[in-house]
């Protein structure tokens, strides 16, 4: 392969950069073998290094163990485990990674699809060797659109080209074109800033959004109020060292984006909206006062004080403030999801929460309806948590649970059965969702609104329609915490929360959570657990559209504290299941159970919450032990049993290391129109 | 040299399949990813290829029996088929293809099970023909780099 020149003004971050593209790492994924040997050839008489797989889900693992051997991914649209768009939406989301897409179908819409999930070339099979001559292009590409994020805040071009999606896309192939996120389209103004970036290296570093920053960060949204917020003035107020309005700018925007979201969640939203209101007294009454979060005033007005948002932060964070977290006011779902269950009770949860403290409840509640209205005005909520708590919107009983969503993966705390996270709005799960969503990623609320179908079915389809998960990790883990069992009948539609597989590609939230988190989250299976334990249906949680997709920390092991409380808002869903049912301990054999049925693949899910969460001081018994659940797959990180601060903080740990992740994944999806940078 | 007649017997296969419309483009490419390495890749591809297909075969032999016919399903394994037989350059049996989802995508059974009798035909014929000349191949010894048809 000639060596570019370009390449020299590429430091390289490939391993071989004079003799680039020779060396790049290429990982091509398709379930027919000739194709797949006839392609591994062809890459490797383009000098290119090559690995194959013929399964979707091992591509992912393989990008998922070594975050940066793979250079490009090139994928078949077709494929029997998983779609190859779902593919494509993990890896943009996970790893960033320039992802091409390959068909023998031409037809206008397939590629279409291509385009608007993000792939960057789209190649029509019969594939002929001189297409694959040029794909290094798309590496390079990418990375100077990554490096435009790193630039230094404050430069107008830089503005101008975060905004600017190019388009133009000049690549070889058809149909790529910009539809990139516009970050990275910015190619062609980077020539100039690309040799003052020259210096820095080529691998754009991202920037982990910790929960702490994250929650300066959306304080500082609330403080300036959401519509006015801007990147500049975003990052002052936050006075982050090393920070740069371009990340904060792209921050912003992923933000906005999923309060959009939130604000779109579904119809229960309105039922919950009342509910909401109530927050206080209500039913939650003793929620308010566990929480010290503010739900309700969240719940009220929806929009979220800074400090709610701070508190709840600091809830899901685990700082244990006082027991739980977020009041939820929401829920009085009663209306939406009609927690019947006794099973909820919530109120029990409650109080239970009070003493709980730990859990985190996220609003739970939140039912769907919270968040879009909710959570919207809330955009200052920035705070996933509070996303989460629409998560939470389960309350249908008691209201209570809820909020357990995301958060759950914080607290799930144990159980008081309620409150559970319930991760997904797992309506069921009266607990308090504690989740101790803090993790900033908001992901959570979406799925959990959506899951908050209260056991009664209310699934809530955690859909979290509006709720796409957090821009960032968006992990939604939609807790297929169907386990909660408890809820009777609730019948989560756990399939949905399935192992959040691993982030529900951004841009595709909505409604490709709800399927993806099916898909991905392969929660599914962990009903059919709890089932057992339970004996109520699963309720169904339509974790899918929990979403919670877990970003696959990078640390696989450590998922634990992976659970990238962005993502890990799963956690709770699936436990809140468990806990339901008074708290079975079953709920950490739940959680286990559905993290491995996640994805249906493996007791791998690592769920590492075990560990930590193990210690967590689960009331309810439900310890969502997730040691099973090993690795915790952020896929399925539900973690909602364990004890919310325990978990907080075993979430916190680890997200501090997959905070690294969540900003990789950058929402692609979401466009930067709103971001007034 | 020894190897001449059989090399230009080879040759002679080899066009006629590209002339009568067997093989197509992609199969020059995988001529041309042949080499030292991968002596035998491209008999290696082909093979590969025999043997993955027979069982979507099978499958949509399966589905044709169940009636009413599943179009959809149809359409699944023949795009899939169709997929790995163009990736070699089989091009009759990829043209089969094309017009076998064409009726499924129109919900005609007939069609379908027409199409699909002549794409086995073609299907089997053109396996007979690569065997008989990777036989020859083989005889005649690693080759130099392909030659494009004409």
């Amino acid at each position: 392969m000639s060596t570019i020149n370009s390449s020299a003004a590429w430091k390289a971050v490939d391993s071989v950069p004079d003799q680039f593209p020779a060396g790049l790492r290429v990982l091509v994924v398709d379930d027919d073998p000739t194709c797949l040997i006839i392609l591994e050839k062809m890459l490797r008489t383009c000098s290119y290094e090559v690995t194959k797989c013929s399964r979707a889900e091992t591509a992912l693992s393989i990008l998922r163990e070594n975050k940066n051997g793979i250079d490009i991914v090139i994928s078949d649209v077709h494929m029997p485990d998983m779609d190859g768009f779902k593919l494509l939406e993990h890896i943009g989301l996970e790893m960033d990674l320039p992802v091409i897409m390959m068909s023998a179908d031409d037809g206008k819409h397939v590629v279409m699809k291509g385009v608007t999930h993000g792939a960057c070339d789209y190649l029509i099979k019969p594939v002929h060797i001189k297409a694959l001559k040029n794909i290094w292009q798309h590496v390079v590409r990418k990375k100077k659109n990554g490096w435009k994020d790193l630039e230094q805040s404050g430069c107008v071009e830089e503005g101008d080209r975060q905004q600017k999606q190019s388009e133009e896309a000049d690549y070889s192939s058809s149909a790529n074109e910009g539809n990139w996120k516009s970050s990275k389209k910015r190619k062609d103004n980077e020539d100039e800033t690309d040799d003052r970036d020259d210096t820095s290296s080529l691998k754009k570093p991202r920037v982990v959004w910790s929960v702490e920053l994250h929650q300066q960060f959306v304080a500082a949204v609330n403080q300036l109020d959401i519509d006015k917020a801007v990147p500049k003035k975003i990052l002052e107020l936050m006075n982050a060292p090393g920070l740069t309005r371009e990340n904060v700018a792209s921050h912003l925007q992923k933000f906005r984006l999923y309060l959009r979201r939130l604000s779109g969640v579904s119809p229960h939203s309105s039922n919950l909206n009342a509910s909401f209101m109530n927050p206080q007294g209500e039913t939650f009454g003793p929620l308010s006062s566990v929480n010290g979060l503010d739900l309700q005033a969240l719940a009220a007005g929806g929009q979220l004080p800074a400090q709610c948002l701070a508190t709840l932060q600091a809830a899901a964070l685990g700082q244990s403030t006082a027991k739980s977290n977020i009041p939820m006011p929401l829920v009085d779902q009663r209306n939406v999801f009609s927690f019947d269950n006794p099973k909820l009770r919530f109120r029990e949860g409650e109080q239970q929460l009070m003493n709980n403290t730990k859990q985190i409840n996220l609003l739970h509640g939140i039912p769907t309806t919270m968040g879009p209205k909710q959570l919207t005005t809330s955009q200052s909520i920035g705070n996933i948590n509070m996303q989460v708590a629409s998560y939470g919107v389960l309350s249908s009983q008691s209201n209570s649970s809820l909020i357990n969503m995301q958060v759950a993966s914080h607290g799930v705390q144990s159980s008081q059965n309620n409150s559970l996270l319930m991760p997904m709005g797992q309506p069921q799960f009266a607990h308090a969702p504690r989740l101790p969503l803090s993790m900033g990623q908001p992901m959570i609320s979406n799925g959990i609104a959506a899951n908050v179908s209260t056991q009664n079915g209310i699934r809530e389809s955690i859909r979290a329609p509006g709720y796409n998960p957090v821009p960032q990790t968006t992990s939604m883990l939609n807790f297929p915490v169907n386990h909660a069992s408890e809820l009777p009948g609730n019948g989560f539609p756990l399939g949905s929360a399935p192992g959040m597989s691993g982030r529900i590609s951004k841009g595709t939230f909505q409604e490709d959570f709800i399927s993806e988190i099916k898909g991905s989250v392969g929660i599914m299976p962990s009903y059919d657990i709890f089932d057992d334990l339970n004996q109520h249906k699963p309720q169904n949680w339509e974790l899918r559209n929990a979403g919670m997709t877990f970003d696959d920390p990078q640390h696989s092991n450590s998922l634990q504290g992976n659970l990238d409380l962005s993502q890990s808002i799963l956690v709770q869903q699936g436990f809140s299941s468990g806990q339901m049912n008074g708290q079975n301990q079953s709920a950490a054999v739940v959680s286990k159970a559905m993290f491995s049925a996640g994805d249906g693949t493996e007791p791998g899910n690592p769920l590492n919450f075990n560990q930590e969460l193990n210690s967590l001081p689960i009331d309810n018994t439900v310890r969502v032990k997730t040691e099973s659940v090993a690795d915790v797959n952020p896929d399925n990180l539900f973690i909602s049993h364990f004890g919310q601060e325990d978990l907080m903080s075993a979430l916190l740990t680890q997200q501090q290391g997959i905070a690294r992740a969540e900003n990789e994944f950058d929402f692609d999806g979401y466009s930067l129109d709103n971001i007034p940078a | 040299m020894e190897r001449n007649p059989m090399r230009r017997q080879l040759q002679v296969m080899r066009k006629s399949l590209f002339d009568q419309g067997y093989l197509d483009e992609q199969f020059v490419q995988l001529e041309e990813l042949q080499d030292d390495a991968n002596p035998n890749f491209v008999e290696e591809v082909v093979t590969l290829y025999f043997r993955d297909s027979a069982r979507l075969i099978l499958n949509i032999e399966q589905a044709l029996e169940r009636k009413p016919f599943d179009f959809n399903k149809l359409d699944g394994y023949m795009h899939q088929f169709k997929g790995s037989s163009s990736s070699i350059g089989a091009k009759r049996v990829k043209a089969e293809s094309t017009l076998f989802r064409e009726y499924c995508k129109s919900g005609n059974g007939e069609g379908c099970m027409r199409t699909f009798q002549q794409l086995k035909k073609e299907y089997a014929t053109l396996r007979k023909k690569l065997e008989a000349y990777f036989q020859v191949a083989r005889q005649a010894g690693p080759m130099e780099t392909a030659c494009r048809p004409k």
